[in-house]
Order: C-alpha cells, then structure tokens, then sequence
C-alpha cells in the first residue's frame, strides 16, 4: 500500500514524545552525564572519558554478577515457562472452576516485591519459617543464610512462587481463544494427546509465550527486591546480582560514575538479550 | 461402510431437561442406509449439527442408542467409531505443511508410508492443490484451507461414514459446483455412507438420494427431493423447499370437501382430522393456474424472476403465489383453479393422506 504522507501528523505524537522524554530519556541522560564524568561532591565535575566504562568491563565483581544474572534468569525461564504451560492446559475450561483457579493464579502477582521477599525471608528461617523449621526438623541442613547452594534454591523457589502464575495466565489466554472445532478435528483425525498439544496448542500459544518469555527475562534478569530482603546478596556475594551491585557501589560507596557506568552497559545487556529472545522466536513466522 | 442407526435419539445440552423446549434434539429414531447419501436440511438451530456430533461421537446423547451395522457404539469414543467429519469452517494444523496435514490422519492409524503417499497424491490431485504441497498450511486462503480440511475428512477409504457440516460456506460459487459434483463422483466410487448438513435447498436437492428435512429438534420428513416437493408431509417442509414455498391456507374441513372463507373445493378423497385440529390446505405456486375460469382473486403484484413470473394475490383473504411462465397473460378480472392432484391437507402442520 502507497504511504500518505502528512507531516502534521507529527503533532499528534508530541504529547508522549514529551511524556517519555521527562519519565525516561532525561534521565537516562543524566545516567548518561554521570559515566563520562568524576565527582567528589560539592557539584564538582572532572572529565572522565570512557574511564569508568572501560574500569566495569575489566571488573571481575560485574562479570561475576553479569554471570549470576544470566544463570538466574535461565533456571528461571526453564522453570516457569513449562511449569506455566503445564499448569494451563489442566486449569479447567468451563464452570465455577474457572474463577476460582484465576483469583489464585492472580494472587502471588498482587502481592508488593518487598512484601514477597519479606514472606520468603520468613518462610525459610531455621528458627521459626514454617519451610526452614520443618526442613530442619526432618534432618535437612537448610540454612539459606550460611548455604549459598540453599540461598540459591530459596531465591528460585520465590520467584517460582511468584511469576509461574504469569506465565499460566498468558497461556491460559492463548489456549481459550482455540475453537472447539480444533479439538473436534483432531478427535476425527485420531490425534495422540501429544499431537493435539504439538500441532494446535503449542502453535496456538506461541505469541502469548513470546509475550511471557520476553517478561520472565526482562524481570529476572532485573531482579532486585526480593533477594535483597531475604539474602541481602550474601552469604557472601553468592547471590548480589547486577542490579544488587549497582545500588551497593551507587548508594552504598557513593561511587557514582562506575555505577552510572554500569547502569547503562547493563541497559544495554537487557536490550541486546530481548532483541535476541524476539528475532530467535518470531523468525519461524517470517519463513512459513 | 456402515448402516447407522439411530435408536431413540433425544439430546438436551441443559442438565435437567424438563419440556420439549429444553431439547436441542427432541427424538429421531431413523435408520441411514449403507452407502446412501443423505443431506441434513434445516433451518440454522434445528439441531442438524448436534445430530451429526452425536454420530461421531463428539457428543453423548442424553437419551437413546447409535449403532452400526446393529453394533451399539454409543460409549465408543469419536476415534474407535472411525468417522470423517468435516466442519463449517475451516480446520487445519498451521505449523505443518499441505501435505503433512493430508497425511496426518493417516500417519495417527499408521497407514505404511507408502500407502499415506499414495492416497495424499490423490486427494491433493482431486482439491487441487498439488502445487502447494510442500508450503506451510499457514498463509492459504480461507477456501484453500477449507479445501484441505475436505481432503483431510476424504483421505481415509475405510471409515464407516463421512459426516459434512456445511463444508462449502466458505467457498466460492463456482469452487463450490466443482466440489459437489467431486464428492458425488466419489460417493459413486467407494459407496461410503455420507451425510451432509446444508441449509441450502439447492445443495440439499442436487447432492442427496434422501433428503432428511429438520425442524425444531425433530425429523419432520425423508424423502426423495420429488417426495418433498410433492408430498410435504410437513407444513414446514413446504414452505421450506421450494422458491416461493407452498401455499398454506387455513380450511374447515367438510367430508370431501375443504372450505376456504366462502369459497368450496372439492376433493376425490376424504382427509381425517381430529376434531379441534388446526386443518390447512397446502398448494404448491407451482400448481395454482390462472385464467378466467375458477375461483375469484385479487392479483397484488407481479415479480418477473426471468423465465418464470411470480403472481403475489389476495384469494379469500389470505396471500397467495403463482407461478406462471413468462408469456402467460393475467387477464383483469383473474380467477384460480388448484390442481385437485397437487392438494395436501394438513391436520396441526401434519400431512393427512388420502389413506386416511
């Protein structure tokens, strides 16, 4: 089709282009001002270059984060994204069972992160967490707050607990929106359980898993709160993510410039990552 | 190849049907010959579709029996009844190619490779889409689509019956020609039971041996398309096929005798009808002639549908059609005459026959 052009149309996008560029690019300008620049107070600036950028790249505390993050974010997907489909196609299609599985689904998604991490810290100590104490008293040495290895598996387990139910609302979505006429189709044509899954469902489902996908990533691999509540990223650096690192040397050593630096590379990381995550998925759409 | 029957067949989708109205299907119990082919013919929500997916097995009836050839399938799943259904719209699994998705229903019973071969060559041959075989099912046109979902129901030789629920709506008219006579030509060959859900009369007429006419969850006649035509058993099906329907007029019945306001007919037999009962004559347009001699009319208006006229009149107070051919003068002061051999009485919409 020929495209109209018509330049005062630019007018109609002013408004969120002003919105965006206070709420977003401002600021990240400022992020931007920060990296090239040293301070030590008193709103004295000296030049900095590509200093601090080139000082996180050869920093073995970000790459050791970076690492962590991507580990993270992979047991994660793999966790979530099959335990949300398997979840789904057994949530009930019609009948008073549908609102009640989708009122518990939604629950975990309404609970506040810190409040999550809070739930979770509790939940897992020794001493009184209903998880921790009976761990305990079943002769598991569990302590998430000596064990990295038990840090680890209470963090997963977390998030688990609180986005599966994400993923199982966005496939749950996609499988309504099927036809009966597919199922009856493939009852006439004699389809295994299996083939009705690989050659309706899955098909069917497969934007709203590129939708979850793109999500779980982003989210874990931004992951903040809830560990910083219930490990504080220890014991020792096991579990002190990017994000986690970037508030410590920002807040905590007031080192702004790296932080600032190391604020944009891992923007930057998050972008390049779901770009990838969304060309892999949606190429086999372009070849059909 | 089977004969099916179906034994006291009532259907409600409610979980305490109470009255007649809370049937989707009210009773059929009706035997399908082996190898015929019946069309299904009705209005939209008559139950021709809650029919047909109660022989295939994708719905449990809430009453009676199915069997074929005398076995009782009715706790037999859609997949061990061996039935091909194709549906209104169209079916077909996206991520495979054409050809994978002819050969799926074979591959799922493991037919040998070469034989899946075999038959998908052929039926891509008859729907004519050899050229694609190799494409992704994804980006076809809705008729292209509709076109495997056909080939997919034909693939198979050895079902018991192949069930149609309005497969051509979404084709185009002349698609539409090329793959009815198709399916009869094939009907011919193998001999397969085949029922065919329409709302289209002309579809109905030009692709069954019997036509089974359905009205309100019940069958209201089977017949030849000459039988519809000649002996409605319904008042329903009269008005139904046929384009204008028949006329039906409200009557006292008089021994051998109908009276239409002050008008009299006279008939050659006696019709019985309970007393009380709701009597009606029914006359085809066809079989209302038009002269100077008769009955008096009022002529309202004249359609002309190109060889053939529609007359729209007034006779005894009640509307009427006739159809006359294209030259036939209609004199001013028109009067009828029905053919006494095309008269149909009707106690409550039922046909009463000569016989009694």
């Amino acid at each position: 089709m020929e495209k109209t052009w018509n330049n005062k149309a630019w007018f109609l996008v002013l408004p969120v282009l002003v919105l965006v560029a206070f709420s977003a690019v401002i600021p990240l300008m400022t992020v931007v001002n920060y990296s090239v620049q040293d301070t030590f107070g008193n709103n004295e600036f000296f030049w900095a270059g590509t200093d601090w950028f080139v000082q996180t790249l050869h920093s073995d505390r970000f790459w050791a984060a970076l690492q962590r993050n991507l580990v993270f974010s992979l047991i994660v997907l793999a966790l979530q994204i099959p335990l949300g489909i398997f979840i789904a196609l057994n949530m009930p299609k019609k009948g008073i069972g549908v609102p009640i599985c989708l009122v518990l689904m939604a629950l975990p998604l309404l609970i506040p992160w810190n409040v999550v991490g809070t739930i979770w810290q509790v939940f897992g100590r020794v001493d009184i967490g209903l998880l921790g104490h009976t761990l305990e008293a079943m002769g598991f040495d569990y302590n998430y707050v000596r064990d990295p290895l038990d840090a680890w598996i209470t963090i997963i387990l977390m998030d688990v607990w609180h986005w599966t139910s994400l993923v199982v609302l966005l496939c749950y979505a996609g499988l309504v929106s099927i036809p009966d006429a597919y199922y009856q189709a493939a009852k006439i044509d004699g389809a295994s359980r299996w083939s009705v899954f690989r050659y309706i469902q899955l098909p069917k489902m497969k934007r709203v898993l590129l939708i979850a996908v793109l999500l779980r990533f982003m989210d874990s691999f931004m992951i903040y709160t809830e560990p910083f509540v219930v490990t504080g990223g220890g014991p020792g650096n096991s579990t002190t993510f990017l994000s986690i690192d970037l508030v410590k040397m920002a807040v905590g050593q007031f080192d702004l410039g790296p932080a600032a630096a190391m604020s944009i590379i891992y923007f930057l990381i998050i972008l390049l990552l779901s770009w990838v995550f969304y060309t892999v998925m949606t190429s086999s759409d372009a070849n059909a | 190849m089977a004969r099916i029957t179906l034994d006291h067949i009532r259907h409600a989708y409610g979980p305490n049907p109470k009255s007649d109205a809370d049937y989707a299907l009210r009773e059929v119990d009706h035997e399908w010959r082996d190898g015929g082919a019946y069309a299904l013919l009705g209005p939209s929500g008559c139950g021709k579709t809650t029919l047909l997916n109660i022989i295939s097995g994708l719905l449990q009836p809430s009453h009676g029996r199915i069997l074929f050839d005398g076995q009782d399938v009715t706790n037999l799943s859609t997949q061990a009844r061996n039935i091909a259904q194709v549906f209104q719209f169209p079916v077909i699994y996206d991520t495979m190619t054409v050809y994978d998705n002819l050969a799926f229903p074979l591959r799922n019973r493991r037919v040998p490779e070469p034989e899946v071969d075999r038959r998908v060559r052929d039926i891509l041959e008859m729907i004519d889409l050899g050229g694609m075989a190799k494409r992704k099912a994804q980006g076809l046109t809705a008729d292209q689509k509709q076109k495997i979902s056909l080939g997919r129901g034909l693939v198979r030789n050895d079902v018991n019956a192949i069930l149609f629920d309005e497969p051509l709506t979404v084709i185009d008219p002349h698609m539409k020609w090329v793959l009815r006579s198709q399916l009869k030509r094939l009907h011919k060959q193998f001999g397969f039971t085949m029922v065919y859900v329409t709302h289209d009369q002309t579809e109905a007429l030009t692709f069954a041996d019997k036509v089974v006419v359905m009205y309100e969850g019940q069958i209201v006649q089977i017949g030849t398309p000459a039988e519809l035509f000649e002996r409605p058993s319904h008042t329903f099906v009269g008005y139904f096929i046929g384009s204008p329907g028949m006329n039906v007029l409200p009557v006292q019945l008089q021994g051998n005798a109908v009276r239409i306001g002050s008008e009299t007919l006279s008939l050659d037999y006696a019709p019985q009808a309970a007393a009380g009962a709701k009597t009606e004559l029914g006359i085809r347009p066809e079989f209302v002639n038009i002269g100077r001699e008769g009955m008096p009319v009022t002529v309202n208006r004249v359609e002309d549908i190109g060889r053939q006229k529609i007359v729209r009149a007034t006779f005894a107070g009640q509307p009427i059609a006739i159809v006359v051919t294209e030259d036939s003068e209609i004199p001013a002061d028109a009067r009828v005459t029905f053919d006494p051999a095309a008269i149909n009485i009707y106690a409550n919409s039922w046909r009463v026959g000569r016989e009694g």
